[in-house]
């Protein structure tokens, strides 16, 4: 009787999840685009559905809440589906709309689709040797076989992102890094890319009625029949054309110039608006977290523990509840920064992929903060796994993500148009 | 070549609607091989006879500013392009029509090229909601392009016609639909943009 109550409870949940991703779908992704491909938003908010539920098992785990056994058996059942979703589902469907835009292969859409699958089978297979994951005694077809492998792509990227968040954090909401940007910096910025734009714009009239001219002669000549035309054309000066060319490449080299006028303008623009915010109740609140994650992220770096189980288990729900808002807020600026009509329903699939992965290695590296008593079902669950391998490659990749970010972010910003501001 | 009147057209759309290849095609007179996304601003011209064949004829520079991005852009994306809708003198809006997305973010496009002067943070003022009287009195002509007729299934065809006919009259501008590849080449007149 409990364990129907369970149930449904639980599916009550996972719709409620399933609606929210398939809000967040249609109102913030997929806001500017024509939704043609209703199969990608039900995949997306299938992803997103069943990496909530995880999470929520594991808060009902520490809470207690529902029986043990149909605990056991919706984590069991959880797993599967996701899987399920994340090693079939999406990569086919992702294989399937990268085929369809290539119009070469678009008649046999399918069944390159298929072969691509394959080869992404192949590559995930192989991904588990190198690595120490597993105990000799678990069989091929084992369930962890493939978490092993979803975990370890999943953690890799999780401390990619980790170290590059870690890093770039407090440098983009800390106003010790803000650059002073003054609104003549921005004004003179303008000032400049409008006359690079007269300037092609003249050079590009002298073209065209070049052009218009030499057309027109051209019309003449052509009236000239015989020897004679042949004669004139030949010896009339084609200085018209060597013109055209010359004035044609300082017309490309202007558009390039002003296409880098402009890029140095957004940025200047998105400075300023920092600089805005941060002064804003918001943006102090967020310099304060910065300031605060900043020491957190130090203490990662130099690995010293000595914070109990329990404390460090509240920072457990508290990156839980910002790296789900913080995964959605980057996917969001990622799907906008790239995406076009065309390739829209790839990159949402990517990111679901991206995303169930990254919930699947959080809840295997969260066992770590977990205070002991809760592990074992996870344990449990998810079979013998060498875990304290995934805590070690996390720890060494979110190591060389943070150091690579912050020499990366200094380069940047050494590099930044200083030109352009007023000492 | 100086004493010859400039005008300014701006080519607004969303990305991938075919701004790029409909610019050159009307400047160049060829068909674009390689289309790739614009950034920023890209400005290309057309020497245009203006009631050609008649006393009154006059031979006009037509500047071409297609400006790339989308309505979604981010503020400091949007803030920067405010520049290039400086004084201008027509205004083409270009939508995909086999996207209707593409149809619906005229409206914002629009009021983002005409709201500038209101607005110097280039914030949009109106929630997006289309008012008939903005454009009414709007003393910048409009030209509505529908491109991509071709990829539409013929029984669709008479459908999407009519949507866009409402769609012109809501901005009381002019409209003409092109296929894809430009292989149809249309002699644009543009006898709606005359001035004095």
């Amino acid at each position: 009787m409990s364990f129907l109550v369970d149930s449904v409870i639980m599916f009550t949940s996972q719709v409620l999840f399933f609606g929210f991703g398939w809000l967040f779908f249609m109102r913030q992704l997929f806001k500017d685009y024509e939704v043609r491909r209703y199969v990608v938003q039900v995949v997306f908010s299938v992803t997103f559905a069943f990496s909530c539920t995880m999470f929520e098992l594991i808060i009902f785990e520490i809470l207690g809440a529902l029986s043990s056994s149909s605990r056991y058996f919706h984590w069991k059942l959880n797993l599967y589906v996701i899987l399920l979703v994340l090693i079939f589902v999406v990569p086919f469907y992702i294989g399937y709309f990268v085929v369809s835009n290539i119009r070469l292969l678009h008649r046999q859409r399918l069944l390159f689709a298929c072969m691509v699958w394959f080869t992404f089978m192949y590559f995930f297979w192989k991904l588990g040797d190198p690595f120490p994951i597993l105990s000799p005694k678990h069989g091929i077809l084992s369930i962890e076989q493939l978490i092993s492998r979803v975990g370890v792509i999943g953690v890799t990227l999780m401390a990619l992102l980790s170290g590059f968040g870690a890093v770039n954090c407090p440098y983009t909401y800390m106003s010790y890094f803000l650059r002073n940007v003054t609104d003549s910096d921005i004004l003179a910025l303008e000032r400049r890319l409008l006359q690079t734009m007269d300037m092609i714009v003249s050079k590009k009239k002298r073209i065209a009625m070049t052009r218009r001219q030499m057309y027109q002669r051209g019309e003449d000549q052509n009236k000239q029949t015989g020897l004679w035309g042949m004669i004139k054309s030949v010896t009339s000066p084609q200085t018209g054309s060597e013109n055209l060319s010359l004035i044609q490449q300082e017309v490309d080299a202007l558009e390039e110039l002003s296409r880098q006028l402009f890029l140095e303008t957004v940025d200047l623009q998105a400075t300023k608006e920092r600089i805005e915010y941060s002064k804003t109740f918001q943006g102090k609140y967020f310099n304060f977290l910065g300031y605060f994650f900043s020491i957190y992220c130090v203490w990662k770096i130099f690995m010293v523990k000595f914070w109990s189980q329990h404390i460090s288990f509240i920072l457990v729900g508290i990156i839980i509840v910002t790296s789900i808002r913080g995964l959605l807020i980057t996917l969001t600026k990622f799907f906008y920064a790239i995406s076009s009509s065309k390739s829209s329903n790839v990159i949402v699939l990517v990111l679901a992929q991206i995303m169930g992965m990254y919930f699947v290695s959080s809840v295997l590296l969260m066992r770590m903060s977990m205070p002991l008593e809760y592990r074992s079902i996870v344990t449990e669950v998810l079979g013998e796994l060498q875990f304290n391998f995934y805590h070690r490659w996390f720890d060494v990749i979110f190591l060389v993500s943070a150091l690579s970010s912050i020499l990366f972010l200094y380069l940047a910003h050494k590099q930044a148009p200083e030109k352009h501001m007023t000492l | 070549m100086a004493s010859l009147d400039r005008v300014k057209v701006l080519v607004l759309g969303d990305s991938g609607v075919g701004k790029s290849s409909l610019v050159h095609l009307l400047c160049q007179n060829q068909v674009l091989g390689n289309p790739s996304w614009t950034v920023g601003c890209s400005v290309d011209v057309r020497v245009q006879d203006y009631k050609e064949g008649t006393p009154e004829e006059k031979t006009y520079y037509i500047e071409l500013w297609d400006v790339g991005g989308s309505v979604g852009s981010a503020s400091s994306i949007k803030s920067t392009r405010a520049v290039f809708y400086n004084s201008v003198n027509g205004i083409i809006l270009v939508h995909d029509l086999t996207n209707k997305k593409s149809s619906q973010n005229l409206y914002r496009w629009s009021l983002e090229a005409l709201n500038k002067d209101s607005s110097p943070t280039g914030v949009i003022v109106s929630n997006g909601d289309y008012d008939r009287e903005q454009f009414a009195e709007n003393p910048v002509p409009l030209l509505l392009i529908g491109t991509k007729f071709d990829q539409i299934p013929e029984n669709k065809r008479s459908e999407v016609l009519t949507r866009t006919a409402f769609l012109s009259e809501d901005f009381n501008a002019e409209e003409i639909n092109l296929m894809t590849g430009f292989t149809d080449r249309k002699r644009f007149n543009f006898k709606s943009l005359h001035y004095d």
